[in-house]
């Protein structure tokens, strides 16, 4: 069992190709469909594309896992199995699965496949993931961005399976996979369609003031001042009015990036196994940069020299950044 | 075809719940009523040691009592509570609403509440066959889905359980939304929810009511409203219905699902006697339409 694996983003073929090169340990990726909780136009794998992607991999020594990480609604399952016996057919090296549906329909068809549970799953506590292993063999979670490094040092000496940890990336508020806000904006599900926010929904508005108003479907997000940057509209990012904030505030996090470079070391010394890069809808310089500044880091944390950090902590300089719940509880 | 009362979401007081409970008991045509702290494992001092007598109330008055599992367990306390409650020998169902629970509670009859994702028939299955007898839908699985799945569950005599009233949950975090609304955190929120009896308004920058903020909760500015289409849901063999305790006159509310449920009244006279309620909220069906959750989308007839 190794200790900081880096799985890393592959929204596209060419992103995957990119990634391994950088230094990927492992990429994930999913098809072109509902069957993975990244389902935006212009992302993600013909079947084609999948096969031709594990080749290279495996050709690169880095392995493949398949997200099929989101809920199938009663009566299109079919998608999801056949997106299954895909992956085996390719030879992925895991699948990432959230429905409990989803992972016993693998265990009955695919006994051998190698399964990660999603963060989608939202098994947060020893006993929720041991539920999961004891059940499907589960052979790593992938933990919620809400635990703290104590709290992730505490669940791995009660939990028998692998620990993956986001390190960098989009910072996720909500528990993941039981979050259904995109939808009620816009009736498309986060859970059933894999859509966070879809940009057919989204809207750019351009003030008279020179300010900028972001909206989702019918709702206003955001709205920037003439010298600020408009960011992306999602709802758990957003600037709302109460009662007690009459002028608006951001009522669940400022839009911030999670970046835990600091913690690397930290984070390796308490063994987490795996590492994921957030970031399927990032372009391929953002890929590189990010995969072999990561890889570096590793490297030299493993063979006992001081990793260069500062590399690390600029990607996001200058934007607004946050080591969110990794670090301390009063996050909550 | 039944009526489920969903635990409170809110955090109200002990005065409160006794006297929403007496009344429940008493007054409320519903079969089943589900006790317990469902969103915060910080509220549960204020009233647990209430429950024995009002599930002993309820018991008395011809409800069904299940007890709530927390949504989110993260600290030893949370997952020392989970274990006590799934553990009893003495008879009691819980309602599972996380993976700790269904684990707790595999081997022996249970409930399998809205926030455990039961998405599909798969799931359901494979849950059936640890034990569980009843499922409540996740909110924003739409009249298709639920069709598949009250059927399949009729075939293996399961029961299907649909939100047709309150406040959809929408998200849930580990960071309480209350608490940061007036700069705490939530290990010194000193209980600022209970301010908001029926949630937290959120509006959007120009005013518009969007959400409603309770505790780490995220739900829906409306109430789901599904009164309408209950007729639909009792053909399509829907077991039961899902009522979310909301700071309005439940037992009227009860009252009119009861009616439509057993088919004194249809659906448009269901929905026109809650309409007549004037409530302060809006209501919605969009989920069930498969539209945004927000809208309220008129019948065709």
């Amino acid at each position: 069992m190794t200790v900081g694996e880096l799985v890393c983003p592959a929204g596209t073929p060419a992103a995957l190709r990119t990634a391994v090169d950088a230094g990927a340990d492992a990429v994930y990726c999913g098809f072109q469909n509902a069957t993975n909780a990244r389902n935006f136009p212009g992302l993600n794998f013909t079947p084609e594309e999948m096969a031709e992607a594990v080749d290279y991999a495996h050709a690169k020594g880095a392995k493949v896992l398949l997200a099929l990480n989101t809920f199938p609604p009663a009566g299109k399952f079919d998608l999801w199995r056949e997106a299954a016996a895909m992956g085996v057919r390719f030879g992925v090296d895991a699948m990432i699965v959230a429905d409990i549906g989803v992972a016993a329909a693998i265990r009955e068809a695919h006994p051998d496949q190698r399964l990660h549970l999603s963060v989608q799953a939202a098994a947060s506590s020893p006993e929720a993931i041991a539920y999961y292993v004891e059940n499907f063999e589960i052979k790593r979670v992938v933990l919620p961005r809400i635990l703290t490094i104590p709290e992730i040092r505490a669940i791995m000496t009660e939990i028998p399976c692998e620990i993956e940890t986001f390190i960098f990336g989009n910072h996720g508020l909500m528990v993941e996979g039981r979050c259904s806000l995109t939808n009620y904006a816009t009736g498309l599900s986060t859970n059933m369609d894999g859509v966070c926010s879809p940009a057919s929904d989204v809207e750019y508005k351009r003030e008279a003031d020179g300010g900028m108003t972001t909206r989702l479907g019918e709702f206003t997000i955001d709205r920037f001042g003439p010298n600020e940057t408009a960011g992306y509209p999602t709802i758990c990012k957003g600037r709302y009015r109460a009662p007690a904030r009459e002028t608006g505030y951001y009522a669940f996090e400022e839009p911030v990036s999670l970046n835990l470079a600091r913690l690397l070391p930290d984070l390796m010394a308490a063994g987490v196994h795996a590492f994921k890069i957030e970031g399927r809808q990032r372009s391929r310089a953002y890929v590189r940069q990010v995969v072999s500044n990561f890889r570096a880091a590793v490297d030299a944390i493993r063979e006992g020299r001081e990793p260069h950090l500062a590399d690390l902590v600029a990607l996001t300089e200058g934007q607004k950044e946050s080591q969110g719940a990794f670090e301390t509880k009063k996050w909550r | 075809m039944e009526l489920t009362l969903a635990p409170i979401p809110y955090h109200w007081s002990r005065d409160d719940r006794r006297d929403f409970y007496a009344s429940i008991a008493d007054e409320a045509p519903v079969d089943t009523v589900v006790l317990g702290e469902l969103i915060c494992s910080k509220r549960a001092p204020f009233f647990e040691a209430d429950l024995p007598d009002i599930a002993e109330r309820l018991e008395a008055g011809g409800k069904r009592v299940i007890w709530s599992s927390l949504a989110e367990i993260l600290l030893k306390r949370e997952r020392k509570a989970t274990d006590d409650l799934c553990a009893g020998d003495d008879g009691r169902i819980v309602e599972a609403n996380n993976a700790a629970a269904l684990r707790a509670l595999a081997g022996k009859p249970h409930r399998v509440g809205p926030m455990m994702n039961v998405y599909n028939e798969e799931t359901m299955t494979f849950l059936a066959a640890q034990g569980a007898t009843h499922f409540s839908l996740p909110p924003e699985l739409p009249r298709a889905g639920v069709a598949v799945m009250a059927q399949a569950a009729r075939a293996a005599g399961l029961g299907v359980e649909v939100q047709a009233f309150g406040r959809a949950s929408l998200a849930v975090s580990a960071r309480c939304y209350h608490a940061r609304a007036h700069g705490r955190t939530k290990d010194n929120c000193q209980f600022v929810c209970e301010e908001d009896p029926d949630g937290m308004p959120l509006s959007t920058m120009d005013g518009d009511p969007f959400l409603m903020v309770n505790g780490i909760q995220t739900l829906s500015r409306s109430y789901v409203n599904l009164a309408a289409h209950v007729p639909d849901m009792r053909a399509l063999g829907v077991t039961a219905l899902r009522l979310i305790p909301q700071r309005q006159d439940m037992v009227a509310v009860a009252r009119v699902f009861a009616d439509v449920a057993a088919g004194r009244i249809d659906g448009d006279e269901a929905a026109a006697r809650l309409d007549a309620m004037q409530m302060d909220t809006p209501f919605s069906n969009g989920f069930w339409l498969g539209d945004a959750g927000f809208r309220r989308i008129a019948r065709s007839a």
